[in-house]
């Protein structure tokens, strides 16, 4: 009898005690909020880059932003929390793309995902995330369509789009050449459009007359010299060139060989030194205009840049094989920022949900890499987290940045 | 040493027991694996019947095809403009890519029978390099979608199926697969087959006995290209999107690839070598960010030394070594 009394009184006690424990838990869980791939000591990211395949040299963004992440992780992390990042190949094909994708959601289960590169394999992707609600963030791409927040509540690009850039072509033309006869080159598929339809929206319809030729060439096509001929025929003292590397340098040698010599703007896909204007002639490039938002590490006056040296001192500390005359290793780093900066808003809630609206609630957000004054700025209603840029000037040598910053109101 | 064949009826039962095995065992996966890797084992289902075509080509006809990545995109793109443009059901888009992919296999090979071993090679090369540009062409953007694609909508399983979308895209790709399979082993066990191998190994002879070479090595082709095309409408519901870049050069070279692993001539061989080029290069990716194609090759050229015919032969002589020690 007494003994069982005992029995009783000690399983009353244990009780009690796991009763009272639980109810202690119960008060601690309701700080931290954990959606899949969070938890008090991690957070899983993912990502597919072409680390093989044509689109190879770009994989270097994907090896930065595992550098990068491991800089953060050896000073503490993020709260406290490892970030872990899953970067797969993707060979820059799209079957591949979803396959991997598929792994880092449904098997890895990834908080999010971050700078997917390409405009195939996100295209590919988009849909899927979009039914699972995986944030699919700051893609490595520039078209503008992943700016759309009321059909695609979970993707959000980072690249100053092609429209934005037309936009600020067409900005700057206004305010410095209002009587420019504008022709217009641009290849033929949906990036050329998308940055024609920007010129085009930036100048509106009262100035649609100043586009005075429009001439467009298929990827396929040997040349475009026939294209520079009619647009010079045309009377047009302004060449917007909308092409890709290996036609903006045909486009830049024909312009100048055929006497034409308008204002030339090549876009910014075909404005690298190396696979452009040096198989172009620099000395046919002289006084063309680009546009660049973020610093180039080439251009000697972020020599001495506070942002710059810290840039560096990173690559020589994390990322020794990168190279520090390849512009794509700024890129990553400011997305790798962007990206901490959106963990870091979201505190102890690092559900899926809270991840897409820190995103989309990023104010004035100031990146040291990216050209002076900028900022970066979204909304539930504005996914276009990139929408300045500055005009550049080729010297000889090397892309110099000139003039205010211009805004563009892509929507 | 020489040891005496078991009785013929003997080893069918053994390889029936075996097929019955395996199929066991695929209809019991999916029940078994996360929706992640039922969709990988879709894709090798559809990379077997793809393999089964290219197999007839190469491995019983003795015609080296380097360009049936082509016809995998002609039957992806068949299936999903199809469904994007005419608001078709998908599993009837599937018999129709099957078709035109036979169609134009066959053309294909009308003009490819004066061109021999390598020259044939090359040809077929030039059809799966040019594939991606021409599905770009501005004259059929319309439908192709241009670089763009098209997005294809997930097909649901029939109402009185307790499956889930991927459970169900497996079993519909794996009831394909099986018809496929019965298909080829009825043709090539039987008098066209003899005479696919016939062209294969004495051309001469073949004619001499009155094999009708031009009409059989086209139709041969026809054949290796409906398979592909099949395949390619499949994967590409599964994929849920076609894109030029998704058929580039080197899906063609995985494919052959893949029967060289598996085992030309074997009809088997075709699951064995989807299972390598689906598998493989993401292990080669989890072993080196760095040179993955180059872990790739050296697990290919490991492969071939251990299997000089093939993963179906590697089974094949493992099998009759294991039953011959048992004894009868």
């Amino acid at each position: 009898m007494k003994r069982s009394l005992v029995r009783i009184a000690r399983w009353a006690a244990a009780g009690a005690l796991i009763a009272s424990s639980l109810a202690g838990a119960g008060v601690y869980a309701q700080a931290p909020k954990y959606g899949p791939g969070a938890s008090a000591t991690e957070i899983k990211l993912g990502q597919t880059m072409p680390y093989s395949g044509p689109a190879s040299a770009y994989g270097t963004i994907g090896k930065l932003h595992t550098a990068y992440f491991k800089m953060i992780n050896d000073n503490g992390g993020i709260n406290g929390r490892k970030i872990n990042l899953i970067s797969l190949d993707d060979g820059y094909s799209p079957p591949r793309a979803v396959e991997q994708i598929r792994r880092l959601v449904e098997q890895d289960e990834v908080l999010a995902l971050f700078q997917t590169l390409g405009t195939p394999s996100n295209s590919a992707i988009q849909k899927y995330v979009n039914a699972k609600k995986v944030p699919h963030l700051l893609l490595a791409t520039g078209a503008t369509k992943w700016g759309d927040p009321q059909h695609f509540p979970w993707t959000m690009g980072f690249n100053l789009s092609y429209q934005s850039e037309g936009q600020i072509y067409a900005k700057y033309l206004l305010k410095n050449k209002p009587n420019a006869k504008i022709g217009i080159l641009y290849q033929n598929d949906d990036y050329g459009k998308d940055l024609l339809k920007g010129v085009m929206d930036g100048l509106g319809s009262a100035n649609a007359k100043m586009v005075v030729s429009q001439q467009s060439y298929e990827v396929t096509d040997a040349t475009v010299d026939s294209q520079i001929l009619t647009l010079q025929s045309s009377g047009a003292d302004t060449f917007i060139n909308i092409t890709t590397p290996k036609f903006s340098a045909q486009a830049i040698r024909k312009a100048w060989d055929s006497g034409w010599k308008p204002l030339h703007i090549v876009n910014n896909v075909g404005a690298s030194v190396g696979s452009v204007l040096v198989p172009a002639g620099l000395d046919k490039s002289v006084g063309l205009l680009t546009l660049q938002y973020y610093k180039d590490p080439n251009d000697p006056q972020w020599k001495d840049d506070p942002a710059m040296l810290e840039w560096r001192g990173f690559m020589g500390r994390y990322y020794r094989e990168g190279d520090p005359k390849d512009a794509s290793n700024l890129y990553a780093y400011i997305t790798a920022q962007l990206m901490v900066q959106i963990l870091k808003q979201c505190g102890n809630d690092l559900t899926r949900e809270n991840v897409m609206k820190q995103a989309a609630n990023l104010k004035n957000v100031k990146l040291p890499l990216l050209l002076p004054g900028m900022t970066v700025d979204t909304s539930p209603t504005d996914f276009y987290p990139i929408q300045q840029g500055q005009l550049a000037r080729f010297t000889g040598t090397l892309w110099q940045g000139f003039g205010e910053l211009i805004s563009t109101d892509v929507k | 040493m020489a040891a005496p064949a078991p009785p013929s009826s003997a080893i069918d039962v053994r390889k029936l027991a075996g097929v019955a095995l395996a199929f066991a065992l695929a209809c019991a996966l999916p029940f078994a694996l996360g929706s992640y890797h039922v969709f990988q084992l879709t894709l090798v289902l559809v990379y077997a019947i793809a393999l089964l075509g290219l197999n007839m080509l190469t491995g019983f006809n003795g015609q080296i095809s380097l360009g049936h990545g082509a016809f995998y995109a002609i039957g992806a793109y068949t299936a999903a403009i199809l469904m994007d443009k005419a608001g078709m059901p998908y599993w009837a888009t599937i018999p129709i890519a099957g078709a035109v992919c036979g169609v134009a296999g066959f053309l294909f090979g009308l003009p490819a029978l004066r061109l021999e071993g390598l020259y044939l090679a090359l040809a077929t090369f030039a059809l799966g390099v040019a594939m991606p540009q021409i599905l770009k062409h501005k004259s059929i953007e319309e439908w192709t979608g241009g670089v763009q694609g098209i997005v294809i909508v997930k097909p649901d399983p029939p109402g009185w199926l307790q499956l889930s979308q991927d459970q169900w895209l497996y079993f519909f790709t794996l009831a394909w697969l099986l018809v496929a399979f019965v298909v080829a082993w009825n043709l090539l066990r039987g008098r066209i087959g003899r005479a696919m191998i016939a062209i294969r190994d004495q051309p001469i002879a073949a004619q001499a006995m009155g094999v009708n070479t031009a009409i059989v090595k086209s139709m041969t082709f026809g054949v290796s290209a409906l398979y592909t095309g099949v395949a390619g409408a499949l994967g590409a519901i599964a994929i849920q999107f076609v894109a030029p870049d998704s058929f580039g050069i080197f899906l063609s070279i995985t494919l052959v690839v893949g029967i060289v692993v598996g085992g030309l001539a074997s009809i088997s061989g075709a699951v064995y070598g989807a299972i390598f080029i689906q598998f493989v290069p993401n292990i080669a990716d989890k072993l080196s960010k760095a040179a993955p194609w180059a872990i790739y090759g050296v697990i290919l050229i490991a492969f071939m030394y251990v299997m000089p015919t093939g993963a179906a032969g590697f089974v094949r002589l493992t099998l009759a070594r294991w039953f011959r020690r048992r004894g009868p």
